[in-house]
């Protein structure tokens, strides 16, 4: 008697949930490998990002001061070192913004959320892509005379 | 009552209304990232990647396009979005690191701060730009500034 008024209070269920257990541990979104890995990459660079955002506006606002103020300034830029710096600012802002569409689909599709690990390793692809594209340009730029 | 709070417990009971401003500030992330992505990598390939990349930067570079409302509301939209977008980020840094109240309040009301008067000093540079500045060395501005 107990099993039969169980069952009828049990639902059936409408659509078994299709995702398999991995084999072997593979972390969850935020902990462990590529999710968390991403999360640790994201906050770095954003940090990188906002502190450059500080400085740069405020360079930039050299123009309202005088056209020598500004030049003195933005030449620094275009030192070697500086050069090189440039190359890091772009391959943080690349990670993060690559990084941040992957969370966009995490976010809002199923797909995303399945298939994240893989995203990550899309996103690593495409920042290597734009990286190989962008470096020999600035380094023609910087040594090139 | 346990060490170890059950996970999802709220931390200061449940919401009785009002706006969800943690639930806009997320939106918020994701809607000005997706901007931030075209404006940015524009900004990039203009002044790093296209003809001399930052070696061509100087004052009449940067008065040759400020001279163009396409590129003032390009910036001004850059400066409004990434500012607030990075304020955002920051304060959720903040939050989740900063353990000792007092040090908290400290640095939340130095991003407040840093945002607001950044914001409006780089709204102010763009919007009274002027790029012939009278009295200026004519060699150090754009081109056009010899006709006028």
């Amino acid at each position: 008697m107990p099993e039969k008024s169980a069952s009828n209070l049990v639902a059936e269920p409408q659509s078994p949930p299709k995702i398999r257990s991995p084999k072997r541990p593979a972390g969850t979104l935020y902990r462990g490998k590529e999710g968390m890995w991403s999360w640790v990459l994201h906050r770095i660079t954003g940090v990188a990002i906002y502190f450059f955002l500080l400085v740069h506006i405020l360079d930039t606002a050299l123009v309202r001061v005088s056209p020598e103020a500004y030049n003195a300034v933005i030449d620094t830029y275009k030192t070697p070192l500086m050069g090189l710096g440039e190359i890091a600012l772009v391959a943080a802002i690349a990670f993060h913004a690559f990084n941040g569409l992957r969370i966009i689909l995490i976010d809002f599709w199923a797909f995303g959320a399945k298939h994240q690990r893989t995203m990550f390793w899309v996103v690593i692809g495409l920042w290597v892509v734009l990286l190989a594209a962008f470096i020999p340009r600035q380094l023609m730029h910087i040594f090139g005379g | 009552m346990s060490l170890i709070e059950a996970p999802r417990t709220p931390t200061r009971g449940h919401r009785t209304g009002g706006i969800n401003w943690e639930k806009w500030g997320w939106i918020y992330m994701r809607a000005s990232g997706v901007v931030l992505i075209v404006l940015i990598f524009g900004h990039l390939f203009v002044n790093l990647v296209a003809g001399e990349g930052v070696k061509a930067i100087d004052f009449a570079f940067v008065g040759g396009k400020l001279a163009d409302p396409f590129w003032i509301v390009w910036d001004g939209l850059m400066l409004w979005l990434a500012l607030i977008h990075g304020g955002n980020g920051m304060r959720t840094l903040v939050n989740d690191y900063a353990t000792n109240p007092k040090v908290r309040k400290v640095l939340l009301i130095g991003i407040a701060a840093s945002t607001v008067i950044l914001i409006i000093l780089g709204t102010l540079v763009i919007t009274t730009f002027d790029p012939c500045p009278a009295g200026a060395d004519p060699a150090l501005l754009p081109s056009f500034c010899e006709a006028s």
